[in-house]
């Protein structure tokens, strides 16, 4: 099967986020990137069909943040190729991106796309669905597991819903999911093989489309949420910390 | 220009979704600043049965279809757009649900519409909509100006009262101009949890664990304190994704909603999904090594130290206080 991956670049949220002064963007001066985590599911995802079935897996990514790192690994764990879409600017919202991403991929001709279903800096949908339209296949998102169907030309896709419960999908081929997490975690790949890779991966560039970049919604500003009824802190060393916790749950009758 | 809210009132086996009554109320805040109405939009065969409940609505529509008996993107999408065009709305609602990730922004990608995620606020401004949104697992805030009409908005759980008013309306069966085609993806059954483990739901206790656990040989730390309590363990998604513990210990909005006496959120960040599923516990306590995780804003008490030098003193405390 031949399989397609989008993977973005997103902000650490370790690291508290800058509002630029403008008020409506971010300042990623002195952010750090990493991989959105259910875009890794998508590629664990993508690379356990393979194995299982045979094909191909392509990855594709925007130039952006620590990218570079992200590819050489997703090498490292098995990847056949990867496409890097060069462009000079952050990521554009999901709707504009979907279309840079499309682009990319028509060439490829895959029968899947895996993307993560959702990433946590997007406001206005995922990527997802935005690049199934754009490629004029079918979509089905918050895909936790995939499996090649017994349908030819068709996979099993199990979709979440609450209460660990998943209605089975049957989804004709070609068509695109997002996917929240992989029928395995994402593998491990030791910092050697990444080192590897790097000496023999070979990137190919893909030119930025052109994208109408006139936005349906306006950000009119940024920040941080109100602090509500916010915790009453408690301090001191942990045995001080247990300690109260257990006059609390005393007091309460759960502790007796 | 439009005045009407439209909303989709998710069916999830065989019921309404909870937060289809926040979508109501949202809604009619809307609609009362326009002077417009708000129409609850049901779909599949059994829709009629869910009008009772949709009192807060001013009409209730129903597409009887059997291709919406089960939910499958295409049809979905194709009744929602179909009665889109003709309401002519303001704004659509949809809830931040499975169906509402899917349906929402293929909707806003046929008809290019704008769309908004993460909705927690929505009010009128002149002609446009001022929508309050939160990003970044809860720890930014975005107002977002919408000007294009229908917008659509995604609604998170949570976020506005539920309007369970009782209402006059009637029920308008919607025809559609031509059958619904089937779609390349197909609903082909429900696959249920296994039965046998622990009922998170029925737990008065709850030992919760998230990315700060670190590694799942951390989690017998867990155990030990919720074996202390008389507890259980169960988790955030990080936790479940890794395949540390079964799907059926998941608390949010993919999991388990769970309203336990106690729930000890541990290495939690408390991203808007898994608030969802615990917010409703009479006693909420968190640690976090991060002053700024938005578990703090819900929690009762917290504790900023790491998790795994709290588990063990805190189990020794129990177990001296239980002697």
């Amino acid at each position: 099967m031949n399989i397609a991956v989008v993977v973005r670049q997103v902000p650490d949220l370790i690291e508290p986020l800058e509002i630029a002064p403008s008020g409506t963007e971010f300042d990623f001066g002195s952010a750090s990137f990493l991989l959105n985590e259910s875009d890794d599911h998508a590629l664990e995802q993508a690379l356990l069909l393979k194995e299982a079935h045979g094909g191909h897996v392509t990855v594709v990514a925007l130039d952006f943040g620590d990218v570079d790192n992200t590819l050489y690994t997703a090498a490292a764990k098995g990847a056949d190729r990867i496409v890097k879409i060069a462009r000079d600017d952050a990521p554009p919202p999901p709707r504009a991106a979907a279309v840079l991403y499309a682009e990319a991929i028509k060439p490829i001709a895959p029968e899947l796309v895996l993307v993560g279903v959702q990433a946590h800096d997007e406001l206005d949908g995922g990527v997802a669905p935005f690049l199934a339209a754009a490629l004029g296949m079918p979509y089905v998102g918050v895909i936790r597991g995939v499996a090649v169907g017994a349908e030819p030309g068709a996979v099993a896709a199990f979709k979440e819903f609450p209460g660990a419960v998943m209605a089975r999908m049957n989804v004709k081929l070609p068509a695109v999911l997002g996917i929240l997490g992989a029928d395995q975690p994402p593998r491990y790949v030791p910092v050697s093989r990444i080192r590897g890779a790097m000496k023999t991966t070979q990137f190919e560039e893909s030119a930025a489309a052109a994208v109408s970049s006139e936005p349906l919604t306006a950000i009119a500003r940024l920040y941080p949420p109100a602090a509500g009824s916010r915790a009453e802190m408690l301090s001191g060393s942990e045995t001080e910390i247990a300690s109260r916790i257990v006059d609390i749950l005393a007091q309460k009758g759960l502790v007796k | 220009m439009a005045k009407d809210v439209l909303v989709l009132a998710e069916v999830y086996r065989d019921a309404l979704a909870d937060v289809t009554w926040e979508l109501l109320a949202a809604g009619r805040t809307i609609a009362s600043a326009t002077g417009g109405q708000v129409l609850a939009l049901v779909l599949g065969p059994n829709g009629a049965a869910h009008a009772p409940a949709l009192g807060a609505a001013d009409r209730i529509m129903v597409v009887d279809d059997p291709r919406l008996a089960d939910y499958a993107p295409g049809p979905y999408v194709a009744a929602l757009q179909e009665v889109t065009a003709a309401e002519q709305p303001r704004a659509v609602l949809l809830g931040a649900t499975s169906i509402g990730w899917d349906v929402a922004p293929l909707l806003a990608a046929r008809i290019n519409a704008p769309l908004v995620t993460g909705c927690k606020e929505i009010q009128p401004e002149g002609e446009a909509l001022r929508v309050a949104t939160s990003f970044c697992g809860g720890k930014m805030m975005a107002e977002v100006r919408v000007d294009g009409a229908p917008a659509i908005c995604m609604v998170l759980p949570g976020s506005f009262r539920p309007a369970d008013a009782a209402g006059q309306a009637k029920i308008e069966p919607r025809k559609l101009p031509s059958p619904l085609e089937p779609g390349a993806v197909r609903f082909d059954g429900w696959v249920l949890p296994e039965a046998g483990d622990v009922d998170i739901t029925q737990q008065d206790v709850l030992v919760s664990v998230g990315r700060g656990i670190q590694q799942k040989d951390n989690l017998e730390l867990a155990e030990n304190l919720a074996g202390a309590l008389g507890g259980a363990v169960c988790a955030s998604r990080p936790v479940i994704d890794q395949g540390w513990l079964p799907a059926t210990r998941q608390v949010g909005k993919s999991g388990m909603t769970v309203k336990p006496k106690f729930y000890l959120a541990l290495g939690i960040s408390g991203a808007p999904e898994h608030q969802e599923g615990m917010k409703g516990a009479d006693l909420i306590i968190a640690v976090n090594t991060d002053p700024q995780a938005p578990i703090f804003d819900i929690a009762h008490y917290g504790a900023e130290v790491d998790v795994l030098d709290l588990l063990p003193a805190l189990t020794e405390a129990i177990e001296a206080k239980r002697g």
